[in-house]
């Protein structure tokens, strides 16, 4: 499903070359369930956001379904994220100004689906999250649990194979956590690939293959 | 990936009603852009078909001629006062009549004299002419006769008098058939002027009219002032003036000492000049036009960093940078489009206020200034929200994720 190949992903901070991803091997099959842990600037968010095609590779080689994806133009990069990667962020990163139903079905309106044919699979995806009673509502008006159960229902409306979670509990309190995480393994028993970047340890462990970033590096791969 | 235009259209219209504050001023601005364009050039156009209006009550088809000429051609205040070595005389204007184009011709005399009757007296402008005035002038009269018809060398002791002269002289007394002294003359009252004899310059309600042969007499003078023509049509107009020229030029020993001005020319003229008038305010005003072209764009910049997240998060789902500048434009044009058919309201209700307060003024936009305004609003719109849409496209979105 996913894999890198001597990916180095460096920036430029001032006159210091800072090497976020340094010689990244990596390989995920269809339906795994991976967690990424590791030190703030290990490079753990930067190797997620590589994989959801918001960022490139320095070098290296990306190859994602057996396609190489490392040259993709922009068009093509976001028809990729748009049918292939799901999104969800630790901000939750709702519009502001659009209710539930219309913040789900954003990547429906940007795949241009049909408005007839959207209807339908958004208020599925709000029933399957129990979110039906709060359609109408704008994101100021929901929790915290509710706002990244949303950002949820976004992320895999379009069925993406993969689904990225960048400290998707991490604005959340603990039971809200909770559940957001039992959503997100659920939808992996249900075949989605997720891959969830966070500092918890216990959130962590919880996956069935743990990695470990230290410096850029993978410095462990558990089983 | 094409996005329905509705989509567009409804996204866009989400993000203008997110921002309230934001989306009022700007619609403010565009309006007031607008609607200056079409209330500047309305009293432009309303100006100058105040003037053409006067100008065709002058009469049609008008050929004026002034003793005097210069050799820079046109109206110049030597011709307007008429100092000149030779004068137009009585016989002059009979010759003119010679010519088939000439439908008729009217010689004017003009003074001044003291008018009494029966103890009541008062200075009043005097108009030597003849009985051809009144059709040349499209004049209407309200009781009697007009100056009779008789030759021109005639000065038969009869007066028109306008509607204030009669009013300030004889007031509710019976006006027609009584004696006037002008000057040292008597002249009876046969007629009254209508209220409709008014004309740039000279207000005929204020003035009393006799033969041309008697105001030469009563002013001891044998020059004319003007000598009025009328063409037989508008395409005569020409032949008539040449023919003018050639033929007082002939009687005054080949000294051409006449100024001819036809009315078109003189009506052009101020056409020109107003035209030209309108449309330099309403270029100056298509100015703040630019103006709220910038303010938009500085607006969508600040719209483009306050939504940085937002951007990065369409980008996340999947969003091309094509539709991101395709919302961007939708949204700076709808918000241009709305101002600018705000900014069509006002102008046309500022017109409608002027004509109201000026009822002289037909203060009207032209069509193509009214077109102007809205395509130069929606235009600046466009373009200055080209480069705001395109910094969205360019937009990192890991950056842009991040809030940095």
């Amino acid at each position: 499903m996913i894999e890198l190949k001597d990916i180095h992903r460096n920036f430029q901070v001032g006159d210091q070359q800072v090497h976020a991803l340094d010689d990244i091997n990596l390989n995920i099959k269809a339906g795994e369930y991976v967690s990424i842990m590791g030190p703030s600037g290990s490079g753990k968010s930067t190797l997620l956001n590589l994989i959801g095609l918001l960022d490139q590779a320095n070098t290296g080689q990306y190859l994602l379904n057996q396609q190489d994806v490392t040259g993709l133009n922009d068009e093509e990069q976001a028809a990729t994220r748009n049918q292939t990667i799901g999104f969800v962020f630790q901000a939750f990163h709702l519009v502001p100004r659009l209710t539930a139903f219309e913040n789900i079905e954003l990547p429906l309106l940007l795949a241009g689906i049909d408005p007839e044919i959207r209807k339908p699979r958004v208020e599925k995806a709000l029933l399957d999250l129990d979110l039906t009673d709060r359609s109408h509502h704008t994101p100021d008006q929901l929790s915290g649990g509710q706002r990244q159960r949303v950002a949820i229902a976004r992320a895999t409306i379009n069925e993406p194979r993969v689904l990225l979670a960048d400290e998707p509990t991490g604005n959340l309190d603990l039971k809200s956590g909770q559940d957001v995480i039992t959503i997100l393994e659920q939808l992996n028993a249900n075949g989605i690939t997720l891959i969830v970047v966070t500092h918890d340890m216990n959130i962590g462990q919880r996956a069935k293959r743990r990695l470990h970033m230290v410096d850029g590096r993978i410095e462990s791969d558990q089983t | 990936m094409l996005v329905y235009k509705s989509d567009i259209v409804h996204f866009s219209w989400r993000a203008l009603r997110g921002y309230p504050t934001r989306t009022f001023l700007m619609l403010i601005a565009m309006a007031i852009g607008v609607a200056a364009v079409i209330m500047l050039t309305a009293l432009g156009e309303g100006a100058r078909r105040y003037v053409t209006n006067e100008f065709a009550s002058l009469g049609t088809n008008l050929v004026i001629v002034f003793p005097g000429y210069s050799e820079t051609s046109g109206l110049n205040p030597v011709a307007m006062v008429g100092s000149t070595p030779r004068d137009l005389t009585l016989d002059d204007a009979q010759t003119l009549t010679r010519s088939y184009s000439v439908r008729r011709i009217a010689p004017i005399n003009v003074g001044s004299v003291n008018v009494s009757y029966e103890g009541r007296s008062r200075e009043v402008p005097i108009i030597g002419s003849n009985y051809e005035l009144m059709e040349l002038r499209h004049w209407e009269l309200a009781q009697g006769q007009f100056l009779p018809k008789t030759d021109l060398d005639r000065a038969t002791p009869v007066c028109v008098i306008g509607g204030n002269i009669r009013n300030e002289i004889f007031g509710a007394q019976r006006a027609l058939g009584q004696w006037l002294r002008l000057g040292d003359r008597r002249f009876r009252v046969i007629g009254i002027m209508g209220s409709e004899g008014r004309s740039i310059g000279v207000d005929v309600q204020d003035t009393i009219m006799i033969p041309v042969a008697s105001a030469q007499q009563l002013f001891n003078t044998p020059s004319l002032f003007r000598i009025l023509v009328e063409a037989k049509s508008r395409s005569e107009i020409e032949p008539v003036k040449q023919f003018i020229i050639n033929t007082i030029k002939e009687r005054h020993q080949g000294k051409r000492d006449v100024t001819v001005v036809t009315q078109d020319a003189v009506l052009a003229t101020f056409d020109r000049i107003l035209g030209a008038l309108t449309y330099a305010v309403g270029g100056i005003a298509a100015i703040s036009l630019a103006v709220a072209g910038i303010l938009i764009m500085n607006v969508m910049l600040v719209a483009v960093s306050q939504r940085t997240a937002e951007i990065g998060l369409l980008k996340a789902l999947g969003a091309t940078p094509r539709t991101i500048v395709i919302l961007i434009l939708s949204e700076a044009l709808m918000l241009s489009a709305f101002g600018a058919g705000l900014g069509w309201l006002l102008g046309e209700l500022g017109s409608f206020g002027i004509r109201q307060a000026f009822t002289t003024l037909p203060a009207q936009a032209p069509l193509w200034a009214v077109i102007m305004a809205l395509v130069v609003a929606l235009i600046t719109g466009l373009l200055f929200s080209l480069l705001p849409a395109r910094r969205a496209a360019r937009l990192d979105p890991v950056l842009a994720l991040s809030g940095r």
